[in-house]
This record gives C-alpha cells, sequence and structure tokens, in this order.
C-alpha cells in the first residue's frame, strides 16, 4: 500500500456514513434502554425512514409503529434487526469501495448460489424468542437468570453442525452478558457492539446464512498470514493468502476452528487444532500449499479440508505480498455479511516509521490495531513499533485502521521477522515454551475430567 | 450527544482476559451469579469433586460433593477446597477482579479468604456442577472448517506481555 493509496483511503468518510451511522446508534440506544419501554423514543421510525426507499421500507415503518405500542412479536423484531443491518450493509459498501478503490483492487460480483436447507425450526425459534426477552429488557434489564435462559438454546445448537455459526455467535453473546450483569450497574455499555451481535444473531435465527459451498478449486496457496479469533468457547484461525491457478492469482480465506474453555489461550490453542496438520505446518514453516478440489464457499472463503491440501515449497509471505498481491483479485462479500466489522484487505506497507501506536508514510498516518496481536503468537507492540514493513489487515471499526500479520523489524541492529502462525506447531520462543510448561497440558486435564465425570 | 469510541465500536474488548494456570486442582472457577464458585477435585479420590463456592456481599460460604453430601473439613472456616477455589480464582482473574465481585477489602497482605468474615452457609452445588459438566463438554464438541464470519466480532485480543 502506497502512500498515495492511504492518502485517498483517509481523505475523510464516504457521503452518507455519518448520517448512517448516526441512525444507527439511535436505534442502539433504544436497544440499550429495552424495546419495551420506548416512550416518545422516535430511534426506531428513525431507522425505518432511512430505509424508506427500499424493498424493507414499509416492512421497516410497520414494525417501529407496532413496536412503539408494544406490539414486540419476533416478526417485527426481526424486522428491525434486518433494517440495522441494511443500513450498517451500505455503509460496509461504501467503506468497501472507497479501500478498493485506493487500492486498485478489483472485486469479484456476487452470485447467488443455492441456499442451504433451514436446519431445526425449534431451535432456530428457541433463539429468536431469547433475542426477544433481550430486547425487550434492553441491556440495561439484563441479569443473571435472563442471560441463563440462553443456556439450554445454546447447548442445543451446539450439538447441530448446521447451526455451529448462531451457535459459536450467541455463546460469545451470552458470556460477555453474564460476565456483565446485573448490567444496570455498568457505568457504560458497549451499545453497538451488542445491538451488532444481537441482530445477526436474530438473522441467523431466521435462516439467513445457510449455504452450501459454491465450487471446489486448486492450485497453489500462498499465504500472507493469519489472524486469530477467539472468545472463551471458540477459537477461530483463518489464513489469508493468494491462491494461483485458473482465473489469475485471487484472495482467498480459509478459517479452522475449534470449541474451547476460557482457561485455554495463549499458544495452547493451536493444539486444539490438530486435524490440519498441513495448514499448522504451511503457516509454522512458511510454505505454500498445493490444494486440489478444495471446497470454496459464495464469499471465497475455502472450507478448509486438510485432505486436499499439501504443503509444499517454502514460500515467503512477504515475497508473496510484494509480488503477488497487487495483481490479486478480491472476492465478493455475502449479502448478509455486510457489515464494516468484516472488512479485512491484506495490504503490504513498507518504509513507514511508527509513532504513538500510528503508522506513518510520507505524511500519511494510520493507526496500527495493536490489541489485536493475539497472545498464540510472536508479534508484540514493541516489535510492531520496532518494524519498517508489515503485512497486514486494513480494517474499519469507527475508523480505519491496520492489522498487522506480520512484520519485519529492526531489533538491536538486527533484522527479525515474526508472524502470526509462527507457533501453529508450538511455541518457538524459550521463555513462552518455560511459561506453557508451567500451566501443564490444560487440555488434557480436562479431557481426563471430562472421561471421568461427563455421563456418557 | 458524543460518544466514547469504546460505545462506537463493534469489536472491543468487554470481557477482561483471564490468565493460564494449572487446572489439575480446580478445573473450574466462575464469577457467576453473585458468586465465586466452582469445582475443587478431591485429593485422595480421582472421581470425586467438590463444588465450592463464597457468596458477593455477605461472604458466607459452602463446600459440598457434587452429590450434596458436606465437605468433611468444613466447619466456621473455610476448608482447604475453599482456599484452593480462591487461590486459583486469584491466579485466573487476578486479585483485583474477584475481590471487586465479591466486595472484599483485601488489605496488603493480599490474603482474599482472611479478609473476608462470612460464616458457613448452604450453597447450591448442582447448578455449579452443571455448569462444569457443560464446561467440560466444550471438549467434545468437534471442530469445524465452515467459515465462521462472526468471530471478526472476536478477535484474539493481545496479553499484556
Amino acid at each position: 500500500m502506497l502512500a498515495v493509496q492511504l492518502g485517498e483511503l483517509l481523505d475523510g468518510a464516504p457521503e452518507g456514513v455519518g448520517a448512517a451511522l448516526d441512525v444507527i446508534a439511535g436505534f442502539d440506544e433504544a436497544l440499550a434502554r429495552g424495546l419495551g419501554r420506548l416512550g416518545e423514543d422516535g430511534s426506531l421510525q428513525a431507522l425505518a425512514g432511512a430505509l424508506a426507499g427500499s424493498p424493507l421500507g414499509p416492512v421497516a415503518a410497520e414494525a417501529a409503529e407496532k413496536i412503539a405500542i408494544g406490539g414486540l412479536g419476533d416478526e417485527r423484531l426481526t424486522a428491525m434487526a434486518a433494517g440495522r443491518s441494511a443500513v450498517f450493509g451500505a455503509v460496509h459498501d461504501a467503506l468497501l469501495a472507497r479501500l478498493d478503490g485506493a487500492l486498485g483492487r478489483e472485486r469479484i460480483a456476487w452470485e447467488d448460489g443455492p441456499a442451504g436447507e433451514p436446519a431445526a425450526a425449534n431451535l432456530l425459534s428457541g433463539c429468536r424468542s431469547w433475542l426477544g426477552e433481550l430486547a425487550i429488557a434492553g441491556w440495561r434489564g439484563v441479569d443473571h437468570d435472563l442471560v441463563s435462559a440462553s443456556d439450554p438454546v445454546v447447548e442445543a445448537l451446539l450439538a447441530e453442525p448446521r447451526l455451529r455459526r448462531l451457535a459459536v455467535l450467541l455463546d460469545g453473546f451470552a458470556a460477555e452478558l453474564r460476565a456483565s450483569s446485573p448490567v444496570a450497574t455498568m457505568e457504560r455499555l458497549p451499545v453497538r457492539r451488542w445491538a451488532d451481535l444481537w441482530a445477526r444473531a436474530l438473522l441467523l435465527a431466521r435462516g439467513a446464512g445457510s449455504t452450501v459451498p459454491a465450487g471446489t478449486v486448486s492450485g497453489r496457496l500462498l499465504i500472507l498470514g493469519a489472524e486469530v479469533h477467539e472468545h472463551a468457547t471458540a477459537v477461530q484461525v483463518r489464513v489469508h493468502g493468494i491462491l494461483e491457478g485458473g482465473d489469475g492469482p485471487r484472495l482467498v480465506r480459509a478459517g479452522v476452528a475449534a470449541a474451547k474453555v476460557d482457561t485455554i489461550t495463549g499458544p495452547a490453542v493451536w493444539n486444539l487444532l490438530g486435524d490440519h496438520p498441513a495448514l499448522l505446518a504451511a503457516l509454522a514453516e512458511h510454505r505454500g500449499l498445493d490444494v486440489q478440489d478444495m471446497p470454496v464457499a459464495g464469499g471465497g472463503d475455502l472450507v478448509w479440508d486438510d485432505g486436499r491440501a499439501n504443503a509444499g515449497e517454502p514460500a515467503d509471505p512477504f515475497a508473496t505480498a510484494r509480488v503477488r498481491l497487487a495483481e490479486a483479485s478480491a472476492p465478493a462479500v455475502p449479502p448478509l455479511e455486510r457489515h464494516p466489522v468484516r472488512i479485512a484487505e491484506p495490504v503490504l506497507l513498507e518504509g513507514y516509521t511508527v509513532k504513538d501506536g500510528k503508522l506513518e508514510l510520507d505524511g500519511h498516518s494510520i493507526e496500527l490495531d495493536l490489541d489485536r496481536l493475539p497472545p498464540s503468537g510472536p508479534l508484540t507492540p514493541q516489535l510492531v513499533a520496532a518494524s519498517t514493513s508489515c503485512i497486514g489487515l486494513v480494517r474499519w471499526d469507527d475508523r480505519w485502521r491496520v492489522q498487522p500479520l506480520a512484520v519485519q523489524a529492526t531489533v538491536r541492529k538486527k533484522p527479525v521477522e515474526a508472524h502470526n502462525g509462527d507457533w501453529a506447531q508450538g511455541p518457538t520462543d524459550p521463555k513462552v515454551v518455560k511459561a506453557e510448561a508451567r500451566s501443564g497440558d490444560v487440555v488434557a486435564v480436562l479431557r481426563e475430567r471430562a472421561g471421568r465425570l461427563l455421563r456418557k | 450527544m458524543e460518544k466514547a469510541p469504546w460505545e462506537r465500536s463493534s469489536a472491543v474488548r468487554v470481557v477482561p482476559p483471564v490468565q493460564p494456570r494449572k487446572l489439575a486442582k480446580v478445573p473450574f472457577v466462575e464469577l457467576a451469579d453473585g458468586r465465586l464458585r466452582g469445582v475443587v477435585s478431591s485429593g485422595s479420590d480421582m472421581a470425586r469433586v467438590y463444588v465450592s463456592s463464597f457468596e458477593a456481599g455477605s461472604h458466607d460460604f459452602g463446600c459440598s460433593t457434587n452429590n450434596n453430601r458436606p465437605c468433611g473439613g468444613l466447619s466456621g472456616y473455610p476448608c482447604k477446597h475453599l482456599h484452593a477455589l480462591a487461590d486459583e480464582a486469584v491466579k485466573q482473574y487476578g486479585l483485583d477482579r474477584v475481590a471487586r465481585y465479591l466486595r472484599v477489602e483485601v488489605g496488603e497482605d493480599g490474603d482474599l479468604v482472611g479478609a473476608m468474615g462470612g460464616s458457613r452457609a448452604k450453597a447450591p452445588a448442582a447448578a455449579v456442577f452443571s455448569r462444569f459438566l457443560r464446561h467440560l463438554s466444550y471438549l467434545e464438541v468437534p471442530g469445524t472448517a465452515e467459515p465462521l464470519p462472526e468471530m471478526d466480532w472476536f478477535p484474539a485480543f493481545g496479553a499484556v506481555r
């Protein structure tokens, strides 16, 4: 990413984004207080008004009116969740267009694929009714009992593989509410975040988002880097790379995930992903992967099947980024996923300086997302501060930021390189190995306890 | 009205991080439903566990086996299981967070249990034990390679190193 591209990205917010976010903020405040006690609040009507020119407009307007007089049915709440998601979808589109424009990145257009079969209607309706209770109570009305009501719902969802997305989302959300209960005592609330999670969960609980793989791909996958996602009971490693072969180089992503508990954290999370040895080897050893007939979802996400991949020749991610990234095309974004939180575009930044957590390049400056350096990898804020080259993801969360995936730095006059996936086969830093040894093999201990105590 | 960026952000940390610790003695700890509560493995019988808890505010404590038999070591003072629970909770959550949750003024010696003056009381064991079993059941949930786009809201936040 060149200085001029950075300048173009940061040149003011795209038109309409500010107004759209204000409408969303109004709705989010109403949700914090509870839709069961709206009073004179007109923010639902304002949200519906913003959608007036869209197919959702009449539905949202009717829902806003009915909810205001106490008609808090499932359908109406879903209409408001869909309305909020549509406005955020428009914000996403404007932001991503700005980013693609700045990068000169070509994005493939979305094509509707076959929808998956909706799974387990009774489970979904159980979810919706819990989400409805949340909306009526508002965040400020959430207490331990209301959160605990989600336990059987989440448990049932986890047993249904087709609903894993919803299960993982709801579980992470409920854990936050549990840790924050009683929410009324909290000084400030993550209003946008919780409304995001609520709205997406409600849409997934309508059966949205169930798709079947759009096809398969074959070729050489060159890894750019990995990011790690984690909440108390789930971890996902998402690999960003460039797939060569077929229609020219294209950006792809592949996520592998495992269930876990809160006390399994840091480098130990890699131990849970042992079903994907080729992927972990490629990450740890900086190798390319030869993939054959790998299923791919509509949004360009590979549905990783380790048996269809072989770790191949060494492939330096920085070389890949320097030589291949500029010409790679980007996949379409699935309609339901259009939310700014999804924006995570790989870029290469070089020849910059870092000052006060900001990356400065020829007079332009962008914030580094140093909170997103995972404890399961070797990147530290200090290393990033000492770096001069970085493979990162451009993200937007109320402002543009760069999340580092890998850096090249100079430490004590020596060149150092670190990647988020370097410890995929175990930590390579002796200090970290020692710290890990102190807490022992937590996975093995819990498995022993489970073997002895769980009713079979 | 101007909002702090935290309130206008989507991917922010809400739950403070927990620290890794040895799990053999106290496999499960949580701050929930107004209690510090958890499960302590029996030192003598591999198949037995104790459910121990301190109540926030009153600081009353209880300890029993998962079959609801009272702990033999419990008198007017917390037993060794309760001490182990408190020690491990401090490792996992940090002293500040545990003390704040239980509403305890801990002295300079950092002695959490010593700073609590509650008395022995009956505490619900079945609910805690079932939370523990549910906790363990996560290890039996198979992994997935289906994309989980919602995890974009849950980045792995860096530990302070």
